[in-house]
């Protein structure tokens, strides 16, 4: 087996943060063996660019590349990755039954991870890298590429759409 | 009455500590005189604190650890030239030795080289035909998904007539067919794909010995192998274990109910 020291260097950066790139990628595809699939990609194309990785910070860099990664999958699938209606009856959770309503039964756990999954993409992300990913907004401005100001606005929307399928009384019985 | 406008997207950020000094003098001194905004971050702070406490990133599956080193390292074995400019060390001689491998014999055969130590001979060869069927743009002699088509295809070019099943409606398609060679014989391969994944399916008479099926990882492909109903069959893919493995059981099921 061949390693360079190079090669050795991204292991060391990159792998750490393995369980982070599977936790996106599950979110965005919402499923756990195209999100493995997409995690192996994504790895060998960060490999590829390694070179352009100008050193900061290691893991919004390889998130960046996760996202294009699932995102450029999504559209390959579909062809139409920002129809989310479609994608949320199809995908979001059981079908028959409305996706918001369903995010109110179950565990916490369950009814909070099933809310997010319930959000459009471009929610959906925002939500994944702050609150589960524990990114700042600067971080996640560089990762999904858009403004500092949008990230914000983006966040609050999000968090709202989540006040309304989780009500309060339910977060506070935790 | 109190205006609340703009203080709308600021409170979310403000829960976040991301409120630069100046706004958040501003978020505060509103939040003092007005008692809606003031519960809306109280509820705000419930749900982080929800959403942090039990969405903690999911820890990824072990197999998939072990995947992604291996392809690594199989991906850094092939490409990784020297760098330029520095003290030659031993890993980089290793590495430009490898260079002048791939230089002369090409993708192809160093796709063989670079499998066939360490493996048992048929596991390489299974292995190298896949990779080669991948590299060559050689994928099928017959292309199509009906698997009428492919069946008597191989009549004449086979002293046995394998088994092509259709397994379609359980999300694997049939690609085509293709003549290749395991062990110096000439042998079936069946071409499946399960999403952006090639299954090569290789299927020769067994007699009347059978083998449980065993799936077993190498390089970052996986390969699923057995004999039942006078068949030996080995697929082979760098589709997950557990898939695979679905597939190879289908794979028995159809051949032992011919």
């Amino acid at each position: 087996m061949v390693e360079t020291e190079s090669g050795t260097r991204f292991e060391q950066l990159m792998l750490p943060h393995l369980d982070a790139a599977y936790s996106l990628a599950r979110y965005l595809v919402r499923d756990v063996h195209d999100a493995e699939d997409l995690v192996q990609d994504a790895y060998l194309r960060a490999l590829r660019y390694f070179d352009s990785f100008r050193g900061g910070d290691e893991r919004a860099w390889l998130l960046t590349i996760v996202r294009r990664t699932c995102y450029s999958w999504l559209k390959r699938r579909r062809d139409r990755p920002s129809l989310t209606e479609f994608d949320e009856a199809e995908h979001g959770v059981e079908l028959g039954k409305d996706p918001e309503a369903q995010a109110v039964d179950g565990a916490l756990r369950d009814r909070l991870s099933r809310a997010v999954e319930a959000l459009p993409i471009e929610f959906r992300e925002v939500v994944v890298l702050r609150d589960v990913q524990d990114l700042s907004y600067k971080e996640i401005a560089s990762v999904l590429g858009i403004p500092l100001g949008t990230v914000m606005s983006r966040l609050a929307r999000a968090r709202r759409r989540l006040q309304t399928m989780l009500p309060v009384e339910d977060l506070g019985r935790t | 009455m109190v205006q609340c406008e703009g203080f709308d997207i600021q409170l979310s950020a403000y829960v976040d500590g991301e409120l630069e000094g100046l706004a958040v003098a501003g978020v505060e001194a509103h939040l003092k005189e007005c008692p809606a905004c003031a519960a809306r971050v109280g509820r705000e702070r419930q749900l982080q604190a929800a959403l942090r406490t039990h969405l903690s990133p999911e820890q990824a599956p072990e197999e998939l650890h072990r995947r992604v080193r291996e392809s690594l390292h199989e991906a850094m074995a092939r490409a990784t030239p020297p760098a330029p400019g520095r003290a030659p060390r031993v890993a980089q001689w290793v590495a430009l030795a490898a260079t002048i491998v791939v230089a002369v014999l090409g993708g192809r055969e160093w796709a063989m080289w670079s499998v066939s130590h360490r493996m048992a001979p048929l596991e390489s060869q299974v292995l190298a035909a896949h990779v080669r069927s991948l590299q060559l743009s050689h994928l099928t002699d017959v292309a199509t998904s009906d698997h009428h088509t492919v069946k008597p295809w191989f009549a004449g070019k086979l002293d046995y007539s394998p088994p092509v099943p259709e397994l379609d409606s359980l999300g694997f398609r049939l690609i085509g067919g293709r003549l290749d060679y395991v062990l110096d014989r000439p042998t079936a391969a069946i071409v499946y794909a399960r999403r952006q994944h090639v299954i090569n399916l290789f299927l020769w008479p067994s007699g009347d010995s059978t083998a449980a099926l065993k799936v077993e990882s190498n390089r970052g492909y996986q390969s699923a192998h057995g004999a039942a109903g006078g068949m030996t069959y080995w697929a082979i893919s760098d589709l997950n274990a557990k898939e695979l493995q679905q597939f190879a059981q289908l794979i028995t099921g159809d051949i032992v109910s011919r």
